[in-house]
């Protein structure tokens, strides 16, 4: 896409999980997505420690803000804007960024955006396939989401249609990989797995997905049972676990879900664009089913190359640079973390805004 | 030299200007669960009663604790952000020090910080300026017998009139003495520390029981 000159050019900071990311975009245009990421530190324990992400932030953020520079070739100054997850997230991890980002704007004289990191997971779209369809459905699944919304403003309007009632899909990769003793994070390496493997080996319970069950909703909690309890049952009967078929049976449960509520949402709601972001979008066999079931049901899907769907700054950039383009109120220097912050609130404006 | 010293170790959010000669301005509220919405605004208000700008300042100091985490980071990566905005030099100060430079007690004495879970952060020293120990985290109890005798500054030793029976002024750290305690050194050519964090304690991180999820439920 042609870089456009007059569009706001953004900064965005990310530290809401355990990657410390700093992006910058001109408008819909991507020019740097630095990210240092703690997950060796995490990998270990098998999830995500907040102390150590909180730590590594700390350590990693002037040195990735200074790559990020670089790696766009601008200068700090003509920035016309600072943005920042404000959350939701880890309450000590979102402090790092915000305290950098509000301290950053106020230096250089700039405007300063908090804004909510699940819409950023929607915004980062438009640095890939350009303008977001108004409205666009969007399905997010990580290690700390699923959830299914709807906006038709991306800076003003988003609307939870649907969201996981326990477990995040990423976590139940985690745990299932956990399980099987294939380490963390589980999401690439189920991926790698399930490749070689059966997808109908086992038939793993699909959660909500009876007549009486919210259309949209989503539980991965039952399944992550059932799969563990099956291999148990295989090790107590001093059977060999069939690793790759366990891993491509589970996977093709998650995917099957995930789809095909997505669809129907899309249905429901006359929506004809499907996007896909979050970590989890990075999985090969969702990729492929969702390509499948919205070209039957005429829908295009919008799925980020991998690197922009985990999370990193470019996407908070992006959303910060349409709050620009768009007119939105800044926040205001007191702007503070919040760790449940709403899907309903893309941005936290200042009190006089 | 225009020095901006800062510190967020305690339940003080605390800032202070120092031209080089004395302390221009300060400000200083005890509010130990708002460290990240109170510092800002209180760089902003510093400034203004001085009536300077920001670009004006030459020199960062900050509080590199030890305190409580996620606030004593609020300091740190402020007093970061402003050395990358301003392209100045950031210099650390522990913050115990500042406390025992405020206290100018004449003898030996200890000062002690609330470090939580029935600890202090603490450390001896010989006078105002001169540091015995490195800074640690303990059980009074435990410590009892080294700090025995001694007058003690610090929020840290009001918590614990068993262990620390002498208290005296003051109770929170100050960015106006900091800001002194650094300029003196600085004078004097000494290095001050890198603005990194003293945690002292490893971080808690055994396997998490819940999962941490990124999405409240
Ligand atoms: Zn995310």
């Amino acid at each position: 896409m042609a870089e456009n000159r007059d569009a706001p050019l953004v900064l965005g900071i990310e530290t809401s999980c355990d990657e410390t990311g700093v992006g910058i975009v001109r408008g819909t245009t991507l020019l740097a997505d630095a990210v240092a990421s703690s997950v060796d530190e995490h990998a270990r324990f098998g999830g995500v420690v907040p102390e150590v992400a909180s730590r590594a932030h700390l350590e990693a953020m002037v040195p990735t803000i200074e790559r990020a520079l670089k790696e766009a070739g601008v200068s700090a100054k003509d920035l016309d804007g600072i943005a920042v997850t404000a959350g939701p997230g880890l309450a000590g991890a979102l402090l790092v960024g915000v305290s950098a980002a509000k301290t950053y704007a106020y230096a250089l004289g700039k405007p300063l955006y908090g804004v909510n990191h699940l819409a950023s997971h929607i915004c980062v779209d438009q640095l890939e396939h350009g303008p977001l369809p108004e409205p666009t459905m969007a399905l997010l699944v990580s290690g700390g989401h699923s959830s299914l919304l709807l906006s038709s403003d991306i800076t003003s309007d988003v609307r939870p249609m649907g969201a996981t009632i326990d477990d995040a899909a990423g976590e139940a990769f985690d745990k299932i990989a956990r399980v099987l003793g294939l380490g963390f994070p589980g999401g690439p390496v189920i991926d790698r797995y399930a490749r070689e493997g059966d997808p109908d080996a086992i038939a793993f319970p699909r959660g909500l997905t009876g007549p009486r069950d919210p259309a949209y909703d989503f539980s991965f909690s039952g399944l992550k049972t059932a799969v563990a309890r099956w291999i148990e049952a295989k090790r107590a009967a001093g059977e060999e676990v069939p690793v790759r078929d366990v891993a491509a049976s589970f996977q093709e449960a998650v995917v099957d879900v995930l789809t095909r509520k997505a669809v129907r949402a899309c249905k429901d709601e006359g929506v004809d664009h499907l996007m896909i972001g979050g970590g989890v979008a990075a999985n090969s066999r969702l990729r492929a089913l969702a390509e499948e079931r919205c070209a039957a049901a005429g829908i295009r899907l919008r799925v980020p190359r991998p690197k922009l769907c985990t999370d990193n700054g470019a996407m908070v950039a992006a959303l910060g640079a349409e709050m620009v383009a768009r007119g939105r109120p800044a926040s205001d220097w007191e702007l503070s973390a919040d760790s449940s912050l709403p899907v309903t609130e893309p941005h936290v404006p200042g009190e006089g805004g | 030299m225009l020095l901006l010293a800062l510190d967020t170790a305690t339940p003080a959010v605390t800032v202070a200007l120092h031209d080089g000669g004395e302390v221009v301005a300060s400000a200083s509220q005890v509010d130990a669960r708002r460290h990240g919405e109170l510092l800002l605004p209180a760089v902003d208000r510093v400034l203004a009663d001085a009536g300077l700008k920001l670009d004006a300042v030459t020199d960062l100091a900050v509080g590199i604790g030890p305190g409580p985490y996620t606030g004593l980071r609020v300091g740190l990566m402020t007093a970061q952000t402003l050395g990358l905005a301003l392209g100045v030099p950031v210099h650390g100060v522990c913050t115990l020090d500042a406390l025992a430079y405020a206290a100018d007690l004449p003898g030996p004495f200890v000062v002690a910080t609330d470090a939580r879970r029935k600890e202090v952060y603490w450390a001896r020293y010989a006078d105002a300026r001169t540091r015995l120990t490195d800074p640690a985290v303990d059980r009074p109890g435990d410590i009892a017998d080294q700090v025995a005798g001694l007058p003690a500054v610090g929020a840290g030793a009001l918590l614990y009139p068993e262990t620390f029976p002498d208290v005296h002024e003051p109770e929170h750290v100050s960015a106006a003495a900091l800001a002194c305690l650094a300029a003196e050194r600085l004078a004097r050519g000494e290095e001050l520390p890198a603005p990194r964090p003293l945690y002292l304690r490893r971080p808690d991180a055994q396997v998490p029981k819940n999962y941490k999820v990124v999405t409240p439920k």
